[in-house]
């Protein structure tokens, strides 16, 4: 994975890579993906992929209104709020 | 009555007999363990945060009720790892990014907890979000291994591993991932429990691998695994990933016979890259169960090989998703920037460590247009054929036993730079995440320098029972825990 892609792909996952972070990111995820390239030997034609490990039913519950959080905890933790909302900076 | 230290060498299963029969209060088991703690925790730091005010507070109103009959854990200190939330309490996940955090609900398993009447000693430490294999990848600094404090305890739990064999607490709970409960549990020679994914509710649980994680005991003996597992396992409907199955008494179960049973020695998991010291105390406890009256028969898990590389594709894509959350705007530590998305860049940039970096681009990467089928595809598929492994071997046998680890415990900073070598340490422990079933690692005895080592045995989905009673048969031949000179 060269500098170009690893900057491509920081910016779709949110990061700001550094000059240096980007160089061993690159190295290091380059290595990674060498080795996941053994993959490639296995022949999967016709197999059914895995998204969940143990086979349950359908999770069905009644659609009951249910008390949720409160607005107070909700953003009890919020970096910035005005008590009713989450504060962001203008996106307009 | 017995000194301090003593009460904190307790298992979960012996203080709660004493609590019962009212020979010993709750306040004199957290007592204990709060001297002990302070004894050691320069050392060996396992916790993340102790809650110390909070847990003698608790303590003293479990002395205060006592209602009949006792529930399961009643006044009983434990340490619950810091990815799991507890209202009010620091829950920081390793993270610089979530150091502020207090979570404003109970997760499913700290209500069973309060449900049960434990006593909350504190969080334990970590690798940053669960990912790592050492405990170094923490913001709060490593935990060092009770037994050689040059060595890393194993990871992502193992501040919750460090502190049971340390006697800081009675018993942990941790998370399991990819190895993370059982590989710090061989590391620091202790019990750990990975149940059937699903056999625990995630709720509450700060998510990394949604189809992997699973959470679990970390505990002095099979007694104490079978008495938490009993109090956490269970349907929650507010998880819709959790079982519905009903949940058998664990303890009861303990007593099942070993005689008759066929173990299943998977041969790929004896190759080269296996240390010595490991196979010779895997193929002892193998001896140990064939003197019991099992029989073991040699099985095939083809793909083996595949399993570090198919997790690290499955578990990164969905972390690079789980962690998208993490954008400083509902919580967190925000960083200032000039418009939204630079509030989210920096955020994220300055908050998240190295690993954590590496991964979330890792899965980025595997989730992206024009490369989802070949990276996170073909992973879903050989994701199939691991399991479908491991449905023909449980054709051939009961359960499989396994090293649990390659190595002895390595060296602080041993591995911290090569984190393709890092990855590898979980090779035992990932395909058994993958296909969902349950395993425990236990302890087999220490190396010649006094390092602990450990096996693992893997059930069919549901079968902790089977399990627990596995180690308890082999805990009654006299080979507990090794005990650190610490």
């Amino acid at each position: 994975m060269d500098l170009a892609e690893v900057k491509r792909i920081g910016a779709l996952a949110r990061l700001d890579l550094g000059e240096e972070e980007t160089a061993a990111m690159s190295d290091q995820l380059t290595r990674i993906l060498d080795y996941v390239a053994q993959l490639e030997a296995l022949d999967t034609t016709g197999v059914e992929p895995t998204t969940h490990p143990v086979t349950l039913g359908e999770a069905f519950r009644d659609d009951a209104v249910r008390p949720s959080l409160p607005t107070e905890a909700a953003l009890a933790n919020a970096p910035a709020t005005d008590g009713a909302s989450f504060i962001v900076p203008r996106i307009l | 009555m017995a000194a301090d230290s003593d009460l904190a060498r307790l298992t979960l299963h012996e203080a709660r007999d004493r609590v019962t029969a009212g020979e010993v209060t709750s306040a004199e088991l957290t007592e204990a363990c709060v001297a002990r703690i302070e004894e050691v925790e320069g050392s060996v730091h396992a916790f993340a945060h102790r809650t110390t005010d909070e847990a003698l507070a608790q303590a003293a109103a479990r002395d205060a009720a006592r209602p009949d009959p006792l529930p399961p854990l009643w006044g009983l200190p434990i340490a619950v790892k810091d990815n799991i939330c507890t209202q009010g309490l620091p829950t920081t996940c390793g993270s610089k990014l979530l150091a502020n955090f207090r979570p404003v609900y109970d997760s499913f398993v700290a209500r069973r907890l309060e449900e049960a009447g434990a006593v909350i000693l504190g969080k334990a430490n970590m690798d940053e979000f669960a990912m790592g294999s050492s405990c170094e990848n923490s913001a709060l600094g490593p935990t060092h291994n009770p037994h050689d404090l040059e060595r890393v305890p194993g990871g992502s739990s193992g501040g919750s591993a460090a502190a049971v064999a340390a006697d800081e607490c009675l018993a942990a709970l941790g998370s399991d991932t990819g190895g993370s409960i059982r590989q710090p549990a061989c590391f620091c020679g202790v019990v750990g429990l990975k149940p059937t994914y699903g056999r625990v509710s995630r709720n509450g649980l700060v998510a990394f691998a949604s189809s992997l994680d699973q959470i679990g005991p970390l505990t002095k003996d099979a007694r104490d695994a079978a008495l938490l597992l009993g109090v956490i396992a269970g349907h929650d409907p507010d998880d819709s990933t959790s079982a519905c199955q009903p949940v058998p008494n664990y303890e009861a179960a303990l007593e099942a016979e070993v005689a008759g049973l066929t173990i299943g020695i998977p041969k790929e998991y004896f190759g080269g890259g296996l240390d010595p010291a490991v196979e010779e105390a895997v193929r002892a406890a193998i001896a140990t169960y064939e003197s019991l009256g099992a029989t073991t028969v040699e099985v095939s898990l083809p793909h083996t090989e595949q399993a570090v590389a198919t997790y690290y594709l499955v578990a990164t894509a969905e972390a690079s998703s789980n962690l998208g959350r993490f954008d400083g705007i509902r919580y967190g530590v925000r960083q200032e920037g000039k418009d939204l998305l630079d509030v989210y860049k920096r955020t994220r940039e300055e908050g998240f460590g190295a690993e954590v970096k590496r991964r979330i681009m890792l899965g980025t990467f595997a989730l992206s247009a024009g490369y989802y089928d070949a990276y996170y595809g073909k992973a879903m598929a050989v994701r199939t054929l691991i399991r479908n492994d491991f449905d023909a071997a449980f054709g051939q046998c009961d359960l499989l036993l396994t090293p649990t680890a390659p190595t002895p415990p390595f060296r602080l900073g041993e591995k911290l730079d090569d984190p393709l070598t890092m990855y590898l340490s979980d090779i035992f422990t990932i395909a058994v995440s993958l296909a969902g079933l349950p395993a425990v690692s236990f302890p087999t005895g220490t190396t010649a320098a006094g390092l602990p080592l450990g096996a693992q045995l893997i059930g069919r989905h549901f079968d902790e029972a089977r399990l627990l009673a596995m180690v308890h048969a082999f805990e009654a031949t006299g080979q507990g825990r090794p005990l650190p000179a610490l």
